[in-house]
């Protein structure tokens, strides 16, 4: 066959070597797939390549997989092992691409290994991962619904996730998998709403959708008394028969005694949470993305008080000038809509006016809306519509309109006379169609008040001589038959010519001729008795069985013979019974007992998998389910031994972690935002007798770690800074600074000043402005990198009076700092330098520090570079001052301490001859012209190593000698220390990865086992800050390499009795291994 | 959510499908063509249709149906809004959406799909996110992948999706930076018979073509900001920054993009540039008719019309045309019955005039009605409601970009009752 041979030429180029030609056969292949056409006898061909290293090779090939593993289980198991390798890549890109192949496999043996990585996923660094994750939740569940309870755990973990990232997904897989379980979303309301508004489009739908089903249930009816009065009102509009006088009697015992019960109930206060969830919805209205306003939209129709729900009418409207389908789906809702709330699109009424280009299906939508806005006012204007309409090519269109014409005419009784003009001219219309359905109409509006209008009724029977529309002729018969007694005349006459043509008629013709034929009997016997005979007896034989029922049916009612008894002397008021005027109605009305903008609401039956809307609560359930618990977790958090538990802060909290780093300016984009809501929220209080927020910040102000008001200090912040360009490592420092601080106020410290202790006692509200203000200053400080020499860190200068006592703590710990050493210059700076990462060691440890230990003296090593004797008197010595060479950044500094031993002053100090290799370069220090005997001078020079060891050679000349001398830097000194967060740190680690990893196993020195020690050992060896980290078992460091700004990560993880590990990161793989070394060394002397 | 997909041409044939979930049988657009063949107008087709099993949703673009098979509730505009995301993809990627497009970067479009929904929930649909991973063909790439085997796969993998901002890719650098904008508005209008206005609104956008490198921060205000109260923008703008300061703060993605749309309402006074008159009778004996058109500027405040255009859906009836016109051409087609004149340049001194009689079939009762002339413009360098820009500020970065705005007005739905 030719088909096997062509796949078998695909088979070879599979299992060629070549990529190119593996390319070639999987895109033909995928072609084939696409096209529908079948390519399963690949299979084991296709499976081969799983391992592929071409990536789009790979990619294509995943295609295939996911296309045909279902169909070829045993197969595709072969496949199952590379993802489950690709699952623990260090790359986050990979481990999730893996996740979602293998997720995609409908393999049902793969079930324990699928959810295995799913609880991995969800608990993985990477917030895009937890993202595949939760897209992976639904796929197992379809694959095994019994899965249902574990995975219901991991949607709560990660529905605590607080990356916008992930949010819409996880909501999404919990809408599939538990929409039922609505308490799990009671802790995260909250949150989600905050998120909200940074959450791409299509998860903005799904929350909010979702959001709008949990406010049902949690939250109190805000148009409770509206509601009532509205009832009521559409209640003596609709109910026209005098049938329904009992119903409404009934209604109207119930309105009372809701009334009643409604007096004992307090007046409504709106819960703070959906005030929220209203405000923080609002500026989605102007989301480019129509599924999202229409979210929106449906969610304040359902859930916003009347006067509020005004606000979705402009959205909408605009919408109405998308693509046809959206318009299609917005008019059924707005359709729904305008019934409940006509005033809301009242303004917008010429939007809906309809052009001659509008498909048929949007066109009869709008004039659903014109019909259902119509009232007294406009109703003048809209007829006029109307006419023009009328007169359309579109046919379909004219009987939508003129049915349109007859719901305007029963809703409002001032035109109904005008109307029923308008369409009797319509009677003499050429087109059937039009004829046909204003007869339907007529009749209809006729029925309200018939015996104003027999000459009506006449003109339509003499139209049974030309309509031939079934439908039609039928509503004239009935009417004729009905009203009989108006046009005595006619009526038989009308009779006798259908009896003629009744062989000939439709069914529904018959059985009215039948119908009337009955109905005249009773009236009329005496015309029409032989008629009537005549007519149930050609109906007796018809071809149709409902009409020859009929006919036997309607004979022993309604001709009296000795057999038929009681029924018959009520034949005439069982025919002639006052029959109560039809309703016209939309199809629209009650449609929103659907959730709007739901599938179910356009198709108006139940959808699979739909979710009712709940009926409110009679009383609000306890809303302080939503309250987040005050974090005691964060003293915890320094405290926190096991790397299990850890983990699981890091889910919890990724305020710290993950959403930082992932989302900075986006959320700074809407920070804005946010703390413009906080503003609001006066107003907003006004209205609705406590705004949330402003119950929030009393919340906060009783207890400091509550993490709204965090975010909103924090956003507060990021306002102030929103436009420059390093807004995001400066708010990542903020929030650690303000971790920091959390956890030294949780604190007792021993060996505190005075002052500190007065400190805490401080108001929060002052302190958390201190806190913003001081986290400021400092990330000004690293932000500069230049610290002010020989003064104290500037914040405190900058500082207000009542910041100062705050400021003084931070003093204190300078005077911890022991009495400056010789070298005058460089000791302070350096501390300002140091203090950053002191500090940091400072907060996450447990112990008491000892002055001693911080002591940054033993941390500066000399190095001899004259000895004395060699250089006749005169003696250098240096060392690496680690404070950055502000002539030159990517210089280090090294500062060099002259000493004039000998008897004779020394003159001319300069550098001279420089030695070097390529592409390191020297500043020399300026001269130093004269050092007098006995005396000491220092000078700092810079050195560019060009992030090498190598040494930089030259000649120190003074006015009578020159010595030849060389300075070599250690590895720690080639590099500058650098800020990161806990997050960031990970970040990057998971990027230097593989042959930039150097791990080494080793034994701490015995002196060195708390984490003091280990943190100074390690700066001491190297020039790198702390960076903070929740587990006590590690410690971490940062820095980059000052030439080339690599960045070198260092972590130590402690272990039982003295054994722990040394992880180095860094890009430069020498510069990494030497830093081993020292490190090494330096930890096990 | 969204099961599968189908591509379905004007003629009925499927060519091209794909499915998220399990392989659902392509028996089951005959649901679909049932509704096709009875709906005439392919626009006419219901976009939700309700079968045994599922549901299809489905929308119309480029003589293409999307049709898109689902199984349980969902938002049905989720699903349309997401069917015309992959159009626009197309469209960005081959510059159309076409059948024939799409079948010759069958490949790239299976691709394409793969990596935008996941399980059939929307995973990435940012165009630039997607060019990271799926480089869009160009000729010289196609050359040299053939040459050298090399593929559309970007080699690196994308960072987009982890970035957080998600419509902007990193690493962005030209040598000439340059920012567009482009702010059309189309005016939506139904005048009368006798020429007053029913009902006439403008709808606006602002297309921007940014080429700037790195990270740039842009703020763009206006003269006038007081005309827009009904907006909707791009995700990258700042919305709060719009409520407190009414200027437009954002990031923007690289390339092309529609930065925002706004809508200026009916109750707003909407100036109507051109006035028409018009008669068009058809009279009942010799089974003929007449028509006569002039065009004449009504409120183009100084600037010149161009692009004038007028299209007429005639009567069935109406089986030719013979007419005269002033200035441009007419032409008519007998089977559409559309009479198309096409205008150009208006000028003032001496209006365009369209004239002439129209034949009629006979033995045809006469059309009761008027068709509607639907008119087509063009005015360059002017926003018919006044907005203007004001300047355009740029944070961030450096450089100093290139700047421009366009003015365009163009008649939308702009549609004259007769």
């Amino acid at each position: 066959m030719f088909s096997s041979h062509r796949h078998d030429d695909l088979k070879e180029m599979l299992d060629s070597n070549k990529d190119s030609l593996k390319l070639e056969a999987m895109k033909r292949i995928v072609a084939m797939i696409a096209r529908g056409k079948n390519a399963s006898d690949l299979f084991p061909a296709v499976v081969k390549n799983v391992a592929c290293k071409n990536i789009e090779v790979k990619k294509l090939v995943y295609v295939y997989l996911v296309r045909y593993a279902e169909e070829q289980q045993d197969l595709a198991l072969l496949s199952i092992s590379t993802f489950q390798r690709g699952l623990k890549d260090p790359n986050q890109l990979i481990r999730a691409s893996a996740l979602r192949v293998l997720s995609s496999i409908r393999v049902t043996i793969i079930v324990p290994i699928m959810m295995l990585a799913i609880k991995e996923a969800a608990s993985d660094m990477s917030p895009y991962v937890r993202k595949t994750a939760a897209h992976a939740i639904p796929k197992l569940y379809s694959l095994d619904p019994e899965q249902k309870d574990q995975l219901i755990e991991v949607i709560e973990k990660l529905l605590a996730d607080k990356t916008t990232l992930v949010a819409g997904s996880v909501v999404m897989a919990f809408e599939e998998v538990c929409p039922e379980r609505i308490d799990l979303i009671h802790k995260n309301y909250r949150k989600l709403c905050n998120l909200l508004i940074d959450v791409e489009e299509w998860g903005q739908v799904v929350i909010i959708n979702m959001l709008t089903r949990y406010a049902r249930t949690q939250f109190l009816n805000p148009n409770i008394n509206e509601s009532l009065l509205e009832e009521g009102g559409s209640g003596d509009k609709t109910f026209y028969g005098s049938d329904e006088d009992e119903d409404e009697d009934e209604e109207e015992k119930e309105k009372k005694a809701e009334v009643a019960a409604m007096a004992k109930r307090k007046p409504y206060v709106m819960d703070p949470d959906h005030r929220l969830l209203l405000r923080n919805t609002k500026p989605l209205l102007q989301s480019r993305n129509a599924a999202v306003v229409m979210a929106v939209a449906q969610l304040y129709f359902h859930l916003a008080p009347k006067a509020e729900v005004g606000v979705i009418a402009k959205a909408l409207v605009r919408l109405l000038r998308s693509h046809s389908e959206v318009q299609y789906v917005v008019l059924q809702n707005v359709a729904t809509m305008s019934i409940k709330r006509r005033g809301m699109f009242e303004p917008y009424l010429k939007s809906f006016y309809i052009r001659s280009t509008d498909p048929t299906q949007i066109k009869v939508l709008k004039l659903e809306v014109l019909t259902n806005l119509a009232n007294e006012t406009n109703i003048s204007t809209i007829l006029r519509e109307f006419q023009t309409y009328i007169k359309s090519m579109d046919k379909d269109f004219v009987a939508a309109t003129i049915q349109a014409i007859g719901r305007c005419a029963t809703n409002i009784s001032e035109v109904r006379d005008t109307c029923l003009n308008g369409l009797v001219q319509l009677l003499s219309n050429r087109d059937e169609l039009v004829v046909a359905e204003s007869v339907v109409v007529i009749k209809k509006l006729l029925q309200m008040q018939p015996e104003k209008h027999s000459d009506i009724i006449k003109h339509m029977a003499k139209l049974t001589d030309n309509i031939q529309v079934p439908m039609a002729r039928a509503s004239i018969l009935w009417l004729i038959g009905e009203y009989c007694e108006h046009v005595p005349k006619i009526a038989p006459d009308v009779l006798r010519k259908m009896a003629k043509s009744f062989t000939n008629e439709e069914d529904i013709v018959k059985l009215q001729i039948i119908n009337l034929a009955a109905k005249l009997y009773l009236t009329n016997s005496k015309q029409t008795k032989l008629l009537t005979q005549y007519v149930l007896n050609l109906a007796k034989y018809d071809q149709n069985y409902d009409i020859r029922d009929r006919a036997r049916f309607i004979r022993q009612l309604i001709v009296p013979t000795e057999k038929s008894g009681a029924l018959s002397k009520y034949a005439k008021k069982l025919f002639l019974a006052l029959k109560p005027a039809p309703v016209l109605e939309s199809p629209f009305k009650d449609r929103d007992h659907f959730q709007l903008g739901s599938l179910s609401h356009l198709l108006n039956a139940k959808a699979g998998g739909y979710q009712e809307l709940p009926d409110w609560p009679e009383a609000a359930p306890d809303p302080s389910v939503r309250n987040v618990e005050v974090k005691e977790s964060v003293p915890e958090w320094t405290k926190c031994s096991s790397r299990e538990k850890r983990k699981e802060k890091k889910v919890e909290k990724p305020f710290y972690t993950d959403s930082e780093g992932e989302s900075g300016p986006t959320e700074s984009a809407d920070s804005e935002s946010d703390s413009a809501t906080g503003s609001e929220s006066s107003s907003g209080s006004e209205e609705s007798g406590s705004g949330s927020e402003s119950e929030e910040s009393k919340e906060a102000s009783e207890s400091e770690e509550e993490e709204e008001e965090e975010e909103e200090e924090e956003k507060k912040k990021k306002k102030k800074d929103l436009k420059k360009p390093v807004q995001e490592s400066e708010s990542e420092q903020s929030s650690e600074e303000e971790e920091r601080k959390h956890q030294r106020k949780s604190k007792p410290r021993k060996s505190e000043s005075e002052s500190e202790s007065d400190e805490d006692e401080e108001s929060e509200s002052e302190s958390s402005q201190s806190e913003s203000e001081d986290s400021e200053s400092e990330a000004e400080v690293k932000k500069k990198k230049k610290p002010a020499e020989s003064k104290p860190p500037p914040k405190p200068v900058k500082k207000e009076s009542k910041k100062e006592k705050k400021e003084m703590s931070l003093l204190d710990l300078d005077d911890f700092e022991p009495a400056p050493s010789p070298q005058v210059t460089p000791v302070n700076t350096f501390l300002s330098n140091s203090l950053v990462t002191d500090l940091e060691g400072l907060s996450l440890s447990d112990s008491v520090l000892s002055p001693a230990t911080i002591a940054p003296s033993s941390t500066l090593k000399s190095y001899e570079l004259l000895h004395r004797i060699t250089g006749e008197g005169l003696s250098v010595e240096y060392c690496f001052s680690r404070q950055p060479f502000s002539p030159d950044a990517n210089m280090v500094a090294v500062q060099m301490q002259f000493t004039n031993n000998a008897s004779s002053d020394t003159k001319n100090l300069h550098i001279e001859d420089v030695k070097l290799q390529s592409g390191m370069r020297v500043k020399e220090f300026p001269e130093i012209e004269l050092l007098p005997a006995g005396e000491t001078a220092t000078a700092v020079m810079g050195i560019d190593f060009c992030d090498s060891t190598q040494a930089a050679n030259f000649q120190l000349c003074t006015h009578t000698r020159k010595f030849f001398v060389s300075i070599q830097p250690p590895v720690g000194e080639l590099m500058r220390p650098v800020f990161l967060t806990e997050n960031e740190f990970k970040k990057e680690q998971g990027q230097l990865m593989g042959m930039n990893e150097i791990t080494e196993k080793l034994t701490l020195d015995v002196k060195c086992r708390n984490e003091h020690t280990i943190v100074q050992r390690v700066t001491t060896a190297a020039n790198l800050s702390r960076v903070p980290c929740g587990s006590d078992k590690e410690c971490r460091f940062a820095g980059r390499t000052v030439t080339s700004g690599s960045l070198v990560l260092v972590t130590v993880a402690t272990k039982e009795e003295g054994a722990a590990q040394l992880t180095v990161n860094c890009e430069k793989m020498v510069i990494g291994t030497m830093l081993v070394k020292d490190i090494l060394q330096a930890l096990t002397q | 959510m969204i099961h599968s997909l189908f591509l379905i041409n004007h003629l009925g044939d499927i060519f091209l499908e794909k499915h998220w979930k399990s392989v659902i049988s392509r028996s089951v657009c005959d649901y679909f063509f049932e509704a096709r063949e009875k709906a005439v107008d392919p626009e006419n087709v219901p976009p939700v249709l309700q079968t045994p099993h599922h549901y299809l949703i489905s929308i119309y673009r480029g003589k293409l149906f999307f049709l898109s098979v689902i199984q349980t509730e969902v938002p049905p505009l989720f699903v349309i809004e997401f069917l015309h995301r992959v159009a626009d993809t197309f469209q960005d990627y081959f510059g159309e959406c076409s059948e024939s497009v799409i079948s010759d970067n069958l490949v790239i479009v299976y691709e394409l799909l793969e990596e935008m929904l996941d399980n059939g929930f929307p995973l990435a649909t940012e165009s630039n996110v997607l060019k990271e991973m799926i480089r869009p063909p160009n000729i010289l790439r196609s050359v040299v992948n053939t040459l050298t085997g090399g593929s559309n796969v970007g080699e690196t993998l994308p960072q987009g999706q982890l970035s957080n901002i998600p419509w902007r890719r990193a690493g962005v650098k030209y040598a000439n930076n340059e920012a567009y904008f482009d702010v059309t508005e189309e005016i939506d209008a139904i005048v009368d018979k006798s020429g007053t206005t029913v009902s006439a609104e403008i709808q606006g956008v602002i297309e921007a073509c940014v080429k700037l490198s790195g990270m740039p921060d842009l703020t763009m205000s206006f003269m006038n900001p007081r005309l827009l109260d009904d907006v909707s923008f791009h995700p990258c703008v700042r919305f709060r920054r719009w409520e407190s300061e009414r200027v437009l703060s954002f990031i923007p993605p690289d390339g092309n993009f529609t930065l925002m749309t706004y809508h200026i309402s009916s109750q707003n006074l909407v100036a109507i540039p051109v006035y028409v008159k018009q008669s068009i009778n058809f009279f009942e004996a010799g089974s003929c008719g007449r028509l006569d058109i002039t065009i004449g500027p009504k409120q183009t405040m100084g600037k010149t019309v161009e692009d004038l255009k007028v299209t007429i859906h005639m009567p069935k009836a109406v089986l030719n045309a013979n007419l005269t016109a002033t200035q441009g051409n007419y032409t008519y087609d007998c089977t559409t019955k559309m009479l198309v004149w096409d205008i150009g340049k208006l000028n003032p001194q001496k209006l365009p005039n369209l004239r002439g009689s129209l034949s009629m079939q006979t033995g045809v009762p006469n059309p009761e009605e008027n068709p509607s002339l639907n008119i087509d413009l063009k005015i360059q360098q002017l926003a018919i409601s006044g907005l203007k820009v004001s300047r355009l500020d740029m944070y961030g970065e450096k450089y100093k970009p290139f700047k421009g705005v366009k003015y365009v007005t163009k008649a939308g739905k702009f549609q004259v009752r007769t």
